[in-house]
C-alpha cells in the first residue's frame, strides 16, 4: 500500500443555489479543515450542513467557489475518481442488500481494479479493525446484522481503499444510544490509529464534543457561527445561537474533555497494612487530616480509615472500603462522579493499580475556572 | 375418421401435437425475453420522471384493452400472416406487466443504497447495472412471470393470423364442430396450453430462486 500522508481541505468562498429559489442553500462556505484531525459540522436540521459535506465529494455540484483536497483542485477531479479516493459512509450504512459482508467492503476496492487475493486480505482486515470477527461475519448479507454491526460494516466499507479522506453523513443517527456509544468510542480508537481527515455531521453537539478535534457549529444557509476546539466553544460560545446550541451544562459536557492527568493530583495521607495504628494517628494530628488511606502491600488503595477509628492494635479490616477509584486517563466527569458516591476525594491509581494520588472537589472548580477565564481572554 | 377417445386421439397426433407445443412455448417464451429487453430499457428510461412513468404505464395499458382478435386481424394488413404478426401482438401485449413492474421495482430501491452507491464512486451505468437492477430484479421477474401466463393464452388466438402454436388445434376443433374428434381436438389444444403454462410457471420459480440473491430473497 503507498504511504498515505494526511491530506487537509480548503473550501473558498463555496457557494450552493439550487434553481428556482432566491436564497442560496450554502452561502460562501469559506474553511480549512486540517489534515489528520475530525472536523465536526453540526447545527439543526436543514441547516445545509449535509450540503456543504455533501460538496466536498461532489454527491451536489457546488454553484460556485473552490475545493481544494490535498492539493489537488476537487472540481476538476472526474467525480467518480474523485469519490473512490473519499471514503463516505451515512446514516443507516446504505449497505447493498444483495451483496454479502464481504463484497459489500470490496466494492471499492474491485471498482479500484486490485487484484482478488488483496481484496480479500483488505476485506478481512478492515472487519478486524472495525471489531467483526470476519469468519463470522464475511458470508453474512446485511439483514442478517444488527444496526450497529451494519454502521460497522458501512465504515469498514468506507476505509476499505485507505482514503485519506473520510465522509460521514450521521453516521450513528439510527442506532440505540448504547450502540451509539460503543460506535463512538470505536471510531475515537479508529481514528487515533489512522490519523483519517475525517467530516462528520450531526445535529447532536454531544457527539460533536465527544468526537471533534474541532467543531464548526453552523446556522443557517451553512453560515460558520463558530469555528474551534471543542473547549474553547464550551468555554466560551461566540453568541447566543452558538450558546443554545451548546445547550445547559456546558461546565459538565466540559468536565468530559478533561483528564485526570491534566490537573495536579492531591494527596492523602497513607499507611500500609502493617503500620501501627498508633504511628498512623499521630502523622493525621501533625497534619490536621481526619482520614488515613490505607493501602495493601501492592500499594493499591484498600480502606478509608478516621482517626476515632485508630483505637485497635492492627489497621486489619477497618474503615470503609475505597469504592469509586479513577485512572488518570479517566475524565473529570468520572472524577467527580467518584467524589460524589464516595463523599470525598476520589483515589486516583496509576497502570497497575497503584495509589497515585486524590483529586479534590476544589480542583476541579478551579480548573473550570481557569479554562474560562482562558478562552475569554 | 373414427371417434376415438381423447387419449387415443393424443397419442395418435403425438408427433404434431408435440411439435405444435413445442413452438406455442418458443414463440412465448421468445416473445416475453424481447418485451423483456424492450420494457426494462423503457422502464430504466422513465422511472426517475413520475411522468414519465405514469405515461408509460398508461400506454402499457392501452395497449392491453386492445382485444387479442382485433390487434391481430388489425396488423394483417400491416405485416402480413404467421410470425409475423403474432410476434408484434405478444410483445406488446407482454409489455404492460414487465414495463409496470420494471418501474415499480427501481423505484423501490432505497435511496440510502443508492446513495452511498453515488458516493463510493460508482457511476451511473454501475450504480444501474450493480444495485438498482439487481434489487428491482424480482420484481421484473415477477412481471416476466405474469406476462408469460396471459401470452400463453393470448398466443392461441394468433392462430387466426396463421401463427405457429396450439391454437391451429383449437381453431380447426371449432371450426369442425360436430365432426369426428372435433371436440377432442380443441380439447387437446386446450388442454396442452393448460398444462405447458403451470409447468413454465413451475420454472419461473426455479429461475427465482437461482437468480434472486439470498440478501433480498423473501
Amino acid at each position: 500500500m503507498p504511504e498515505q500522508t494526511s491530506v487537509g481541505i480548503e473550501l473558498a468562498d463555496v457557494t450552493k443555489r439550487y434553481p428556482g429559489s432566491r436564497e442560496p442553500a450554502v452561502d460562501g462556505f469559506t474553511m480549512t479543515i486540517n489534515p489528520g484531525e475530525t472536523t465536526i459540522f453540526v447545527g439543526p436540521s436543514g441547516c445545509g450542513k449535509t450540503t456543504t459535506m455533501r460538496m466536498i465529494n461532489r454527491l451536489i455540484e457546488p454553484t460556485s467557489g473552490r475545493i481544494v483536497i490535498g492539493g489537488d483542485d476537487a472540481l476538476s477531479l472526474d467525480a467518480d475518481d474523485l469519490r473512490r479516493r473519499i471514503g463516505y459512509a451515512i446514516q443507516q450504512a446504505g449497505l447493498f442488500p444483495h451483496l454479502t459482508v464481504a463484497q459489500n467492503v470490496g466494492v471499492v476496492p474491485g471498482l479500484l481494479k486490485w487484484p482478488k487475493k488483496r481484496i480479500e486480505a483488505r476485506v478481512e482486515e478492515m472487519l478486524s479493525l472495525v471489531g467483526l470477527e470476519p469468519e463470522e461475519f464475511l458470508r453474512r448479507y446485511p439483514r442478517q446484522l444488527s444496526g450497529g454491526q451494519q454502521q460497522r460494516v458501512g465504515v469498514a466499507r468506507a476505509l476499505a481503499a485507505d482514503p485519506p479522506v473520510l465522509l460521514m453523513d450521521e453516521p450513528f443517527g439510527a442506532v440505540d444510544p448504547i450502540t451509539r456509544g460503543n460506535l463512538q468510542d470505536e471510531l475515537l480508537r479508529l481514528q487515533a490509529e489512522l490519523h483519517k481527515t475525517i467530516v462528520f455531521v450531526t445535529h447532536d453537539f454531544d457527539e460533536a464534543v465527544k468526537l471533534g478535534d474541532r467543531i464548526a457549529v453552523l446556522g443557517d444557509r451553512s453560515r460558520i457561527l463558530q469555528y474551534d476546539t471543542p473547549e474553547a466553544i464550551l468555554a466560551n460560545p461566540a453568541d447566543d445561537t452558538v450558546a443554545g446550541f451548546v445547550g445547559a451544562g456546558a461546565s459538565l459536557k466540559q468536565l468530559t474533555l478533561l483528564r485526570v492527568r491534566d490537573i495536579v493530583l492531591g494527596s492523602a495521607i497513607t499507611a500500609s497494612v502493617e503500620e501501627a495504628p498508633s504511628s498512623v494517628r499521630q502523622r493525621m494530628a501533625t497534619e490536621g487530616r481526619k482520614f488515613a488511606l490505607v493501602l495493601d502491600n501492592r500499594r493499591r488503595p484498600l480502606r478509608w480509615v478516621h482517626d476515632r477509628q485508630l483505637g485497635g492494635a492492627s489497621l486489619a479490616g477497618i474503615g470503609r472500603p475505597v469504592g469509586d477509584v479513577v485512572s488518570t486517563q479517566s475524565t473529570l466527569q468520572d472524577a467527580l462522579e467518584a467524589i460524589l458516591t464516595e463523599g470525598g476525594d476520589a483515589v486516583v491509581t496509576g497502570p497497575r493499580g497503584e495509589y497515585a494520588g486524590t483529586v479534590q472537589l476544589d480542583t476541579v472548580v478551579a480548573k473550570i475556572r481557569e479554562l474560562r477565564e482562558e478562552h475569554q481572554s | 375418421m373414427i371417434k376415438v377417445s381423447l387419449w387415443e386421439f393424443v397419442t395418435d397426433r403425438w408427433p404434431r401435437l408435440a411439435a405444435e407445443a413445442y413452438q406455442h412455448a418458443s414463440v412465448v417464451i421468445q416473445c416475453t425475453l424481447i418485451a423483456t429487453l424492450v420494457g426494462v430499457l423503457a422502464g430504466v428510461a422513465v422511472y426517475r420522471s413520475p411522468i414519465g412513468s405514469t405515461i408509460a404505464t398508461a400506454l402499457a395499458s392501452t395497449i392491453l384493452t386492445i382485444p387479442s382478435f382485433a390487434l391481430l386481424g388489425l396488423l394483417i394488413p400491416l405485416v402480413g400472416l404467421g410470425v409475423a404478426p403474432t410476434v408484434t401482438a405478444l410483445v406488446l401485449y407482454a409489455l404492460l406487466p414487465i414495463v409496470r413492474n420494471t418501474i415499480v421495482g427501481l423505484g423501490g430501491v432505497d435511496s440510502a443504497v443508492t446513495d452511498a452507491a453515488r458516493g463510493i464512486g460508482m457511476n451511473r451505468m454501475r450504480v444501474l447495472t450493480l444495485v438498482e437492477l439487481r434489487l428491482a430484479w424480482p420484481a421484473i421477474l415477477a412481471g416476466m412471470r405474469v406476462a408469460t401466463q396471459m401470452l400463453m393464452g393470448i398466443a392461441a388466438i394468433a392462430a387466426y393470423a396463421k401463427g405457429p402454436g396450439l391454437g391451429t388445434e383449437i381453431f380447426s376443433g371449432l371450426n369442425r364442430a360436430g365432426a369426428a374428434n372435433a371436440v377432442n381436438q380443441a380439447l387437446a389444444g386446450t388442454l396442452g396450453i393448460v398444462l405447458m403454462a403451470l409447468l413454465i410457471d413451475g420454472l419461473y420459480l426455479l429461475v427465482a430462486r437461482l437468480t434472486t440473491s439470498r440478501g433480498i430473497r423473501a
